[in-house]
């Protein structure tokens, strides 16, 4: 690790250059499956942003005693103890997100994103570039599921964060809280994405 | 930054270590969280019996009793609510399997009279937005007061008499279901616990 990490660049990496929703594409099954409100949308970038930062740490501190051969193994089974703990400690304390999330909590553990980070970051980086890029990733990642879960909840029942804007039965457009209303929004949300930061670059 | 080299020792050796620490913290927050689990679900019960049932001045918790039958996998709920031993009314946990997504699970608040007070979803996985406005005051409402004696719990579709929400046709029909097999139950043991006790 000769060249010195610019930590400012290494943060808003996660949320703008590399953001994992938008720009790599990654963890996508959370993405489609729980953004049908945007309070989901929070709850599930919180939990995964909790996850990612604790493997991250951890990683990084054994990655010196983690013979490369089982590395992987390694990997998942820190991160499957950490997405464990996080289901338990959402039961007991937080049983309504908990009931919402439902199986998505359990899927954390193979979100591509956690273990990318861990194999591709922590690693080979020192403890607190890891911190740091775990935290840009998480952020990046929970305010893509921000975005999406309150464009659909917005367009599919005409409401934000559960404060509604229109009358219980007015007729909204439901495909978007249906699955493919899931893939059409993420598709032109990254477009939108990607547009905006090209100019900005 | 040297790597610890790839032998058998040394993989069986760093394994072992990792899944015993992971092994022993996830027992130690088992533990820790058991008890709070145990609250948060016991808490949920409680609510909604407040919710379903008149005032009680008896515990309904304790005198709970189970029921198996073959139409639905998990077991019924009973809980009667009491008044200085007298039974004001029973709430009974019903549930369908053919909801939208699968299993609906409900409580059913009925007077002794056998007419509905309340009703409120405990478990369910339909589609948010759609099948999850069986939560709404508006759709519980028109099941409110009514005795299925008289009141067809069938959705209109099925010539019944019950609104079914837009979009959600089965959702409503796998709810009225349950509705109906918990009021089957309670007249099924209305008389057999009587005689129990």
């Amino acid at each position: 690790m000769s060249e010195k990490i610019d930590q400012k660049q290494n943060f808003l990496k996660g949320i703008i250059k590399d953001n994992p929703v938008f720009v790599m594409l990654l963890g996508m099954c959370p993405v489609l499956g729980v953004t049908s409100t945007a309070f989901n949308g929070l709850g599930m970038g919180m939990a995964t942003l909790f996850v990612l930062l604790m493997s991250n740490i951890v990683v990084s501190i054994i990655k010196s005693q983690v013979p490369a051969k089982v590395r992987i193994p390694a990997f998942i089974i820190i991160i499957a103890s950490f997405v464990t703990i996080v289901e338990m400690v959402l039961e007991a304390f937080i049983p309504f997100l908990y009931e919402q999330l439902g199986i998505f909590i359990p899927l954390i553990v193979v979100n591509c994103l956690i273990l990318g980070r861990a194999e591709a970051f922590a690693s080979k980086n020192n403890l607190l570039s890891s911190i740091i890029d775990a935290l840009g990733m998480g952020i990046g990642f929970t305010i893509a599921l921000v975005a999406l879960g309150a464009s659909r909840e917005l367009l599919g029942s005409g409401s934000l964060f559960d404060f509604r804007f229109v009358s219980e039965d007015a007729s909204t457009l439901i495909l978007f809280i249906l699955p493919p209303g899931a893939f059409i929004a993420l598709a032109y949300l990254s477009i939108i994405f990607n547009k905006v930061t090209a100019k900005m670059t | 930054m040297g790597k610890k080299a790839s032998t058998f020792t040394n993989m069986t050796l760093t394994l072992f270590v990792i899944t015993v620490v992971a092994g022993i913290s996830l027992g130690y927050i088992n533990q820790v969280t058991e008890g709070p689990i145990a609250q948060a679900k016991l808490q949920r019960t409680t609510n909604a019996l407040n919710d379903v049932l008149p005032e009680f001045n008896n515990s309904p918790i304790d005198d709970m009793w189970k029921l198996k039958t073959e139409v639905v996998k998990d077991s019924i709920e009973i809980y009667p609510g009491m008044i200085d031993g007298e039974r004001i009314g029973s709430a009974i946990v019903a549930s369908s399997e053919k909801g939208y997504n699968g299993l609906i699970k409900i409580m059913v608040g009925f007077k002794p009279d056998g007419s509905i007070i309340n009703i409120r979803v405990l478990e369910q996985k339909e589609t948010p937005g759609l099948g999850t406005k069986i939560k709404n005051e508006k759709f519980i409402s028109q099941y409110r007061d009514k005795n299925p004696a008289t009141f067809n719990l069938k959705v209109k579709k099925d010539k019944g008499e019950v609104d079914a929400i837009t979009g959600a046709t089965i959702t409503t029909r796998a709810y009225s279901e349950a509705v109906q097999l918990a009021y089957d139950i309670l007249m099924e043991n209305k008389t057999q616990e009587k005689t129990n006790e």
